[in-house]
């Protein structure tokens, strides 16, 4: 259904345009495709902006698809490029940069920056945000909605069992030692509430990543043509994400699924997790007990991975369609447009400016959860981003589904995770 | 004149037919099986002659050879149990018994609802602890189980979805084979006192064969075919526990964009239908019939 509308869409717009060639004074027309991942009338939050952007800029017209989920719309835009009518810009993650270098299907940010005003723009953003947007010294995106892991815990259970409730466990030992007064056993052995969870179904490599960055390791190098799974931080790290469920048993074996994981919390069947930055509203509503929310555990050091969406620019259209996609982009990811982006969605803003914004002091004031991401910028490290990303990504988590659900060591599931990486990363190095 | 005219005419009623199969299934099967053989260009990268190598990579792939074995154990758990079921299910509401209209409509119910919308009421059924079936089975002292979320019982827990949905598509057809059993038969055996066991075996059984054998060819297609529920419920995880052929070549042509290899992989699948298919109307189509 979703591609039919596309599709239709697309032919329709692929119409429109060859109208609008013929006559001279007509707008210049770009599409932009974009994902929802999330909860909320995000449809019609997007419909508002454009309509604010094209009161601003008379001579652009943009025409949103609403693209299904990530890889839908990564999906979407690549057989649209291949059969020559690509979208002028698109959201998708920023880990799927090398994917579509190596289809040559975008054009770099770098040759529409001339003025000092979009210099500055391009400089605002978060450099963490950007190692994942950049390759060859060229800025390939831009962070358009960006989002991290937090932690909660249940307020009242921690009160049950006499810890203080408004403290939660600050490093890898305390969660262990909290999750074990946490863990409710019944009498016949079957475990009412667990301590601790993690969620581990799809990108469950995002979650061991944070666990990597605190123990001081890298999962991969910034090249996106070498990974480091079976070095010791990242073998250690799995080791102690499985050692919760296998060994100090305060974390429900096996795969735990993203979606089943707040429900858990809500249900009070789970008394710390830690989830996605994009689930505070959803807690906040839905947790039907006080909740702490913080950032991530440390060990060795703070740490905590992002993720997200970038905006691209494509290749293989008119240059001043380019410009008018650039102008676009520019204005959406501006310090207002990303601070409301940021209100309405619960994603993090990308630019510290966006912070700055009286709408957001306003928001943060009236609910201060919504810092917590914020505070947790300095510690976040570059998603894992490489060629043939998709399937590097499939690879590790493989190897973690196959350690929590205690079919493989750790250390084996890593090195066999590595040596796969290293067959298919092979081409793409020097 | 003539002539020519009689010989347009027929070529041009199959034209609409013949573009559409040339269209959508000849030509890219041709040019899946040519892909198969070049490795996947991309945009800085043009394809390359490879000849047999994603073939041969294929052996040391472990992913695939989970997968097929995942689906050789898909097909024989869900095949015999599919056909046992629907045989059963036909032969209840085939009998004189009250209610029949409601059971008839409540077995076809599962192949009425979309794949898509039964895996995600069985995704709720499957959820440890709060689920229906853990809710169920704990009334009897059972403990949570992580039902999707364990490589032991994940594909297990598929085949059970895929049998309740198929078992009330192939009941129709036993049903249908089943009222064409003239009664003469069952009186005669009535007149001779056979039991009731006797007359299924001998007689019922027989007869219906040639239904099972076209039942058996659709149930087999299907367990390569159908991979809705594997998307939404288990993505092939945990670690490819539940990871079927299909699934995999979706996987890698759509989401890893390997065309040339998910070629070579859409080729073997189609080997193993042909072979299964081959086997089924050359050898056992000899047998079916009650002679």
């Amino acid at each position: 259904m979703n591609s039919w509308t596309g599709w239709i869409k697309g032919a329709l717009a692929g119409v429109t345009m060859l109208g609008a060639g013929a006559a001279q004074a007509a707008p210049v027309e770009i599409n932009f495709y974009y994902p929802v991942a999330i909860g909320g009338p995000v449809t019609k939050i997007v419909e508002d902006l454009i309509a604010r952007f094209e009161g601003q800029y008379p001579d652009i017209r943009v025409k949103p698809v609403y693209s299904g989920t990530y890889p839908e719309t990564i999906s979407k835009a690549l057989t649209a490029y291949r059969a020559g009518q690509p979208p002028e810009v698109a959201v998708m993650l920023s880990t799927d940069m090398y994917t579509l270098i190596d289809e040559d299907a975008i054009v770099p940010f770098d040759d529409f920056v001339r003025t000092d005003e979009e210099k500055a723009w391009l400089e605002g953003f978060f450099p963490v945000f950007m190692v994942n947007s950049a390759h060859d010294g060229k800025t390939w995106g831009v962070p358009f909605q960006r989002g991290t892991t937090l932690f909660f815990w249940n307020k009242d259970a921690f009160r049950e069992v006499g810890l203080d409730p408004e403290k939660g466990p600050q490093n890898w030992d305390e969660v262990v030692e909290f999750a074990t007064k946490l863990t409710k056993r019944e009498a016949d052995g079957n475990v009412s509430r667990w301590g601790m969870q993690v969620p581990s179904s799809l990108t469950s490599y995002w979650l061991l990543q944070g666990y990597v960055a605190q123990n001081d390791g890298k999962i991969a190098d910034e090249t996106g043509t070498q990974t480091h799974f079976d070095s010791p931080e990242v073998v250690e790290a799995l080791q102690y994400w499985v050692d919760l469920a296998h060994k100090h048993k305060v974390m429900k074996p096996g795969v735990i699924e993203w979606a089943t994981n707040p429900k858990d919390f809500f249900e009070g069947r789970a008394a710390m997790i830690t989830t996605t930055s994009g689930n505070l509203t959803n807690i906040k509503t839905n947790a039907p007990f006080p909740f702490g929310v913080q950032i991530l555990p440390e060990h060795k050091k703070r740490g905590a991975p992002t993720s997200g969406g970038n905006a691209y620019i494509f290749n293989g259209v008119a240059p001043e369609k380019q410009e008018a996609a650039f102008q676009f982009v520019k204005w959406l990811s501006s310090p207002e447009q990303a601070a409301e982006w940021s209100i309405k969605t619960g994603y993090i803003a990308a630019r510290e400016d966006a912070w700055a914004t009286d709408a957001m002091k306003a928001y943060v004031a009236e609910f201060p959860g919504a810092l917590v991401p914020h505070e947790q910028i300095p510690y976040m490290v570059p998603e894992l981003s490489t060629h043939e990303n998709q399937r590097i990504s499939r690879v590790i988590d493989d190897a973690i589904e196959a350690s929590l659900t205690a079919k493989k060591e750790p250390a084996q599931a890593l090195s066999d995770a590595q040596k796969e990486a290293d067959r298919i990363l092979e081409d793409y190095r020097d | 004149m003539k002539k020519t005219n009689n010989m347009v005419v027929p070529w041009l009623l199959l034209l609409p037919a013949t573009v559409l199969l040339a269209a959508f299934t000849h030509i890219p099967a041709v040019m899946t099986f040519i892909n198969s053989f070049y490795r996947t260009p991309r945009g800085n990268r043009p394809a390359r002659f490879v000849g047999m190598d994603h073939y041969s990579s294929m052996l040391s792939d472990p992913v695939f050879m989970a997968a097929l074995k995942n689906n050789a154990i898909y097909a024989l758990g869900t095949v015999p149990a599919a056909i046992a079921l629907s045989m059963l299910m036909a032969i209840i509401v085939n009998s004189a018994i009250r209610g029949r209209a409601l059971m008839r409509m409540s077995f076809f119910l599962p192949t009425v609802l979309p794949m898509i919308a039964v895996a995600n009421i069985w995704l709720f059924f499957y959820t440890p602890g709060y689920g229906l079936i853990d809710q169920f089975l704990g009334l009897f002292g059972f403990h949570e189980r992580n039902w999707l979320g364990d490589p032991d019982t994940v594909l297990g827990s598929l085949m059970v979805l895929a049998i309740w949905k198929e078992a009330g598509f192939f009941m129709i057809f036993y049903l249908a084979a089943l009222q064409q059993i003239s009664p003469t038969l069952s009186e005669a055996a009535a007149l001779e006192g056979t039991s009731r066991w006797y007359f299924f075996r001998r007689v019922t059984f027989p007869l219906l064969m040639p239904t099972t054998l076209f039942v058996m060819i659709n149930a087999i297609i299907n367990s390569f075919r159908l991979i809705d529920h594997v998307i939404v419920m288990t993505r092939g995880g945990p670690d490819n526990a539940s990871t079927l052929l299909l699934y995999y070549v979706y996987n890698v042509a759509f989401r890893f964009w390997d065309t040339a290899y998910a070629s070579a992989l859409t080729v073997v699948l189609l080997a193993v239908l042909a072979l299964l298919a081959f086997v089924q109307f050359g050898v056992l189509d000899r047998k079916v019939h009650y002679k």
